[in-house]
């Protein structure tokens, strides 16, 4: 097991470097002047633009320029934004709300993807299956925008049961009905992973052994089916958190919600570029993160990964 | 085989199976797989079931124990076990019966244990379930007593162990062993093991074997294999298209088949027949004729293994030919990429490899999984490089070919593989896929090339009117005639034939076997055979170079070999030939 | 055949009962039948695929030709007056904020969400299909290199660089660029599920006989793997031209996707989130034109799967 962290850890090392090189790029080593640019047709003061100059060693070579903000990124110095705020303080005030959200978000997603799509799988091809497997499509078809505006009039002005934007605090129950707004294209995918994993597993040889072993339905089920499902949806709950960063930038606009996601959402909104730039950069380490940490989960959940020699 | 009489035979019967009907729902409505099987099944016995795929004996066998898949139901009959009416058994009653009354082990050891739990884990599931012992301490010892009793020497540490870290052959000594661990009366063993090596196989059903008789549990055996049934059980019972067509004690069904399915059967199972050969040129030549042989009757014609051989041999050139394949020192080193800390490594795949193959005539390279015998193929084939030692075909090395005389080489020597499934691209039609090597190499325009594809579909007994169907229309055994004429289709002198009947039904087995010794004869050609079945060697092959981990440790005749092995390692597989016991106690 | 009596145990069934057939007999249907025409016959029985494709054929054609469905002018026609008005006779969904028809902007709007779907599927089918070809035929370091590259470009939500892009690219919002800017970062995947079924395509023994009668490689890669591995790219393809016009909308909705002049479903559903509480018809059309077309493309690829994969028929 140390052997495949180690080599998950050395692996992640190029990705980090190209990801960041590669956003970087984008950015600065465009004909023109990088920092006119960022800012679209606004004109900004000559102050804060000679400001950001020097916060990006633009009068230097593009690669040295690189490897000075990459040695910021591990000092923690993601540089500041317009307001003059560092970006590292406002992630410290802003971080926190933003995992709450995220895990409840992920409860949500788990629970139900797991639970309903496992009873689809179990009940393939009865009516209950059968409305999962077109109530999901829609999910995924829509925008997440669309299902936040739909929940907002519907949950919050219509039938008046949550607030169309989150009190400052963000207290849990005002979060609740963005988590599910935020979660339910996640949990559309994992109703239909699962029970695609589910049934593909329940047709596998060892599963009628277990039954020819003497054991029974209700143990059948969660040891040895659900379980070895698990594994493709982890995997995918990996790949597809980059959904829930996108749809949480765009949840905590519309819900107002104080997390890293409004801020990015404002930036946006406003045409700050540089905040832009630097907040999804730290999107996409804090997307490396999960990725990395996940990779290392399915080695738990997978025994033949942890004992490849 | 066991003498039958040190088994303890009451006179009611463990299972009674009377008129059980199989059938399994599809759109089209209920699809009869099993119809009106009956079989009595005695205290102690083993009774063996043996059929082709698709001849229902999974199915009986499946429906006892209601382990049927989803679209499957028993539509009629009774399954009358210890007294129990067990067709009639709700789910919840048959929890109870499985694994408890009656064992289970499955067929393939490498999908049959989950992946993600420990072999402890999975064999203590069983003991828990079945009540065999309670209390954590209770349970792991006793996993590691049945454990111990499968034959894993250090159970207590491998309990531990996933699934993955075991071989083939431990994996179904675990399985053997949750099967017996609640000491039931019955064991149901579905081709337990058909996926293993041969020698694996033999020590495998030897120790089954042990044990059941310890025990005295009854064994209902299903195998694909006339001659392994045979040696087995003292009952067998022989299914074809879901229907009963013969049953009665063992060695009286060899000797004297009676249902002409049974008499084809006979007469094309490789095990047997390298039997009979043996014991026709063991005994003195008068006495050419074993208890077990038989004219070959109508419905046999074109299947009889002894006639093929017959046929080769009479066909084998008299005076010697050169050689047309020469291998010397051949060697293969695959380089392992290290993964973790310091663990790269060398794989030494072909060590020194040395034989030659006279031309018009048939070497096998046999071995089991491992031992290289594919590898020497590919490098012969020019589809792997080796690492040093030589290739001569027809004299000339075949090392430095490249372009045009590589293609030339290629046109006089082509390959037949081994899955029939995958042998043919799937979106070709026949009559592109045969024709492609005349395409790449320019032979005759349009319609000389559909001539040829007609001829050789002809050459292989193939309607002409397959030429624009696609491989999924076709069976295994077809699909593999047009493999060969593919393989054919440039008239080469060489064909490499890498297990190319060691996927089919014994039947279809014996026709491909048929026909390739037809082609041979007819052709001229020289055949490079690479298998792990040295019964069929004994049928087809005028030479054997048996191979083990790499190195090719005895070659000879194939009457030297089989007469009078040289090597442990050759007679152990000689041994391993289903069957052995049968000629013996005649 | 010897006539040693029978014992009392031995059955034999009749022959009338279990008459011998042929051996491997050829039995060949009447139909021809191969992947992909087993594919059709299957996907035309199925209502999923007669809605979609209708969805689909639909949005093409008012796509090409916007005015044979409305005859309102989508821009130059706006009245104040009328800002966020009810529906009435020729104006069938209503007015927007600036008083414009809502179905003739949303009938405008069609080319420009199914534009961007198809460039961007057209992107990254080609740079998903050259990296995922050559890294699973050639392997080696070749592969090393592609798929590493790949994981770098795989590492950042295509989405949110694309609002990266779009930042930089402020000057230059249109279509194209929208479209490049979201393709090039969505293309890891295509290349993802072709790797990986090349890989499996490859060992195949039909490959190794082309091999062994002397094909050169480019040729078995281009004739045997590469029609074989291609179905699962069809099925992401399919998908992923519904998940691109999402994109546009999304970046749109943000405010770095098209400008405000190009008429566009994001835009508009952008524009109306002000009034969702006074006037929802104005976000809920435009959102409602948006789902149902994403929702066409997502139903035919899962349609194409379910007829290419015979494991997810089996699911089915």
């Amino acid at each position: 097991m140390a052997g495949y962290i180690l080599r998950r850890l050395l692996q992640a090392i190029p990705v980090l470097l190209g990801t960041t090189f590669l956003i970087y790029f984008m950015v600065f080593a465009m004909p023109g002047d990088p920092l006119l640019a960022l800012f679209g047709d606004k004109t900004p003061n000559p102050a804060l633009l000679e400001r950001l100059r020097q916060e990006y060693h633009l009068d230097q070579p593009f690669i040295v320029q690189y490897f000075l903000y990459l040695g910021g990124i591990f000092r923690g110095d993601f540089g500041t934004s317009f307001s003059g705020e560092a970006v590292s303080d406002i992630l410290a005030r802003t971080f926190p709300v933003t995992i709450r959200l995220a895990i409840l978000a992920l409860i949500i997603e788990f629970v139900g993807g797991v639970l309903i799509g496992l009873y689809s799988g179990l009940r393939k091809g009865k009516l209950f299956d059968g409305t999962a497997l077109i109530v999901s499509l829609v999910f995924i078809s829509l925008p997440i925008f669309v299902i936040a505006f739909v929940g907002q009039y519907v949950f919050g002005i219509q039938l008046g049961w949550a607030r169309t934007t989150v009190s400052t605090g963000a207290p849990i129950q005002d979060l609740i009905l963005p988590a599910f707004v935020l979660a339910s294209i996640s949990l559309a995918q994992l109703i239909r992973l699962t029970r695609a994993s589910v049934i593909e597993t329940a047709g596998l040889d060892f599963v009628r052994t277990a039954y020819g072993k003497g054991l029974s339905r209700r143990r059948i089920i969660p040891v040895h089916i659900l379980r070895n499902s698990l594994i493709p949806v982890v995997t995918y709950a990996a790949t597809d958190f980059g959904v829930l960063l996108v749809g949480a930038t765009v949840t905590e606009g519309i819900f107002n919600v104080p997390g890293v996601g409004r801020t990015l959402y404002q930036a946006i909104i406003r045409g700050e570029g540089p905040t832009v730039v630097s907040f999804v950069t730290v999107m996409v380490l804090i997307y490396l993160v999960v990725n990395l940490v996940v990779d290392l989960l399915y080695g738990l959940l997978d025994p033949r990964i942890r004992y490849v020699k | 085989m066991s003498d039958s009489s040190t088994r303890s035979t009451g006179t009611t019967p463990l299972l009674e199976i009377k008129n059980l009907e199989v059938g399994f729902q599809s759109t089209n409505g209920i699809v009869p797989a099993v119809r009106g099987v009956d079989l009595t099944l005695m205290p102690g016995q083993t009774l063996a079931i043996v059929g082709e795929s698709g001849s229902g004996k999974s199915t009986t066998a499946h429906a006892i124990i209601n382990l049927l898949p989803g679209a499957g139901r028993i539509t009629g009959g009774s399954i009358m076990f210890d007294g129990k009416e067990l067709s009639s058994y709700s789910e919840k009653q048959m929890e109870d019966i499985r694994g408890r009354e009656i064992g289970f082990v499955p067929q393939d050891p490498m999908s049959n244990l989950n992946p993600v739990w420990s072999v402890g884990f999975q064999v203590e599931e069983t003991i828990r379930a079945n009540g065999v012992a309670t209390g954590r301490k209770e349970v792991r010892a006793h996993a590691i007593q049945v454990l111990k009793e499968a034959g894993l020497a250090d159970a207590d540490k491998r309990l531990k162990q996933f699934p993955h870290q075991f071989s083939g052959g431990m994996r179904q000594r675990v399985l053997i062993g949750i099967g017996l661990s609640s000491r039931p009366k019955l064991l149901i063993a579905d081709e337990p093991t058909s996926a293993l090596d041969v020698t694996v196989q033999r020590r495998i059903l030897d120790h089954l074997e042990t044990l059941t008789r310890d025990i005295g549990t009854a064994v209902l055996f299903i195998t694909h294999d006339l001659g392994l049934a045979a040696e087995r059980a003292e009952q067998l019972v022989v299914m074809y298209k879901g229907r009963i067509v013969e049953a009665g004690p063992s060695k009286e069904i060899l000797q004297n088949p009676v249902h002409p399915y049974t008499q084809r059967l006979v007469a094309a199972a490789p095990s047997l027949a390298s039997r009979r050969i043996q014991s026709a040129t063991a005994q003195s030549e008068t006495h050419s004729l074993s208890d077990l042989d038989y004219a070959p009757t109508k419905v046999t014609e074109g299947l009889d293994l002894i006639a093929a051989a017959e046929e080769r041999v009479e066909s084998r050139p008299v005076t010697k030919r050169p050689d047309a394949i020469v291998v010397k020192d051949l060697t293969k080193v695959y380089k392992i990429r290290g993964q973790g800390k310091g663990s790269s490594g060398e794989l030494v795949a072909a060590d020194k490899v040395s034989f030659a193959v006279e031309k018009g005539t048939t070497t096998a390279l046999v071995g089991e999984s491992g031992s290289g015998k594919s590898t020497v193929a590919k490098m012969i084939l020019r589809l792997e490089n080796p690492t040093s030692g030589q290739i001569l075909i027809d004299g000339t090395d075949v090392a430095p070919l490249k372009g045009k005389p590589l293609l030339d080489l290629r046109r006089r020597m082509q390959p037949v593989f081994q899955d029939p499934y995958g042998s043919l691209d799937p979106l070709r039609n026949i009559g592109n896929t045969i024709a492609e090597p005349l395409q790449v190499h320019d032979v005759g325009d349009r319609t000389a090339r559909r001539d040829r594809v007609l001829e050789l579909l002809g050459q292989v007994s193939l309607p002409q009117s397959l030429i624009t169907r696609y491989p999924n229309e076709l069976s295994g055994g077809q699909r593999q005639r047009v493999a060969i004429a593919r393989a054919l289709a440039l008239k080469p002198d060489i064909v490499v034939l890498d297990e190319a009947v060691s996927a089919l039904d014994v039947l279809v087995q014996a026709q491909i076997l048929q026909l390739l010794a037809e082609l041979q004869s007819e052709l001229e050609l020289t055949y490079l055979f690479i298998t792990h079945d040295l019964a069929v060697v004994r049928v087809i092959a005028d030479n054997v170079c048996v191979m083990q981990q790499g190195r090719i440790v005895e070659a000879a005749s194939t009457d030297a070999v089989f007469d009078n092995p040289k090597e442990q390692y050759t007679r152990e597989l000689l041994n391993a030939i289903p069957g052995a016991g049968i000629i013996l106690g005649v | 055949m010897s006539n040693k009596p029978l014992s009392p145990t031995h059955f034999v069934a009749p022959l009338e009962e279990t008459p011998l057939v042929a051996i491997d007999a050829v039995n060949v249907g009447e139909r021809k039948s191969n992947l992909w025409i087993d594919a059709w016959r299957d996907m035309r029985r199925r209502p999923m695929f007669w809605v979609s494709a209708v969805i689909i054929l639909l949005v093409v054609v008012v796509a090409l030709a916007p005015n044979l469905f409305t005859s309102v002018p989508p821009n130059s026609d706006c009245q104040l007056s009328n800002s966020n008005g009810a529906p009435t006779g020729e104006h069938i969904l209503g007015f927007t904020k600036q008083g414009c028809d809502v179905f003739s902007r949303i009938v405008h709007g069609t080319s420009t969400s199914l534009s961007v779907g198809i460039i961007v599927t057209i992107l990254t089918s080609v740079l998903g299909i050259l990296f995922g070809a050559f890294a699973g035929f050639y392997g080696g370091w070749l592969d090393a290199v592609l798929s590493r590259a790949g994981d770098i470009f795989f590492s950042i939500p295509y989405i949110l660089a694309a609002v990266v892009i779009m930042s930089v690219f402020s000057a230059y919002r249109n279509v194209f660029v929208i479209s490049l800017a979201i393709g090039i970062f969505a293309w890891p995947s295509t290349a993802r599920v072709l790797r990986a079924e090349i890989l499996r395509v490859k060992q195949s023994d039909y490959v190794m006989a082309a091999q062994a009668v002397g094909v050169s490689n480019l040729k078995i890669l281009m004739r045997h793997v590469l029609p074989n591995s291609i179905a699962p790219v069809i099925v992401v393809t399919t998908i992923s031209l519904g998940a691109a016009i999402v994109a546009e909308a999304t970046l749109s909705f943000l405010g770095v996707g098209l400008p405000n002049s190009t008429m566009s479903w994001g835009n508009d559903i952008s524009a109306a989130q002000v009034d969702l509480r006074n006037a929802p018809q104005t976000l809920i059309y435009p959102s409602l034109a948006l789902s149902i077309t994403v929702l066409a493309f997502i139903m035919m690829g899962e349609v194409v799967r379910d007829a290419l994969d015979p494991k997810a028929r089996a699911q089915r």
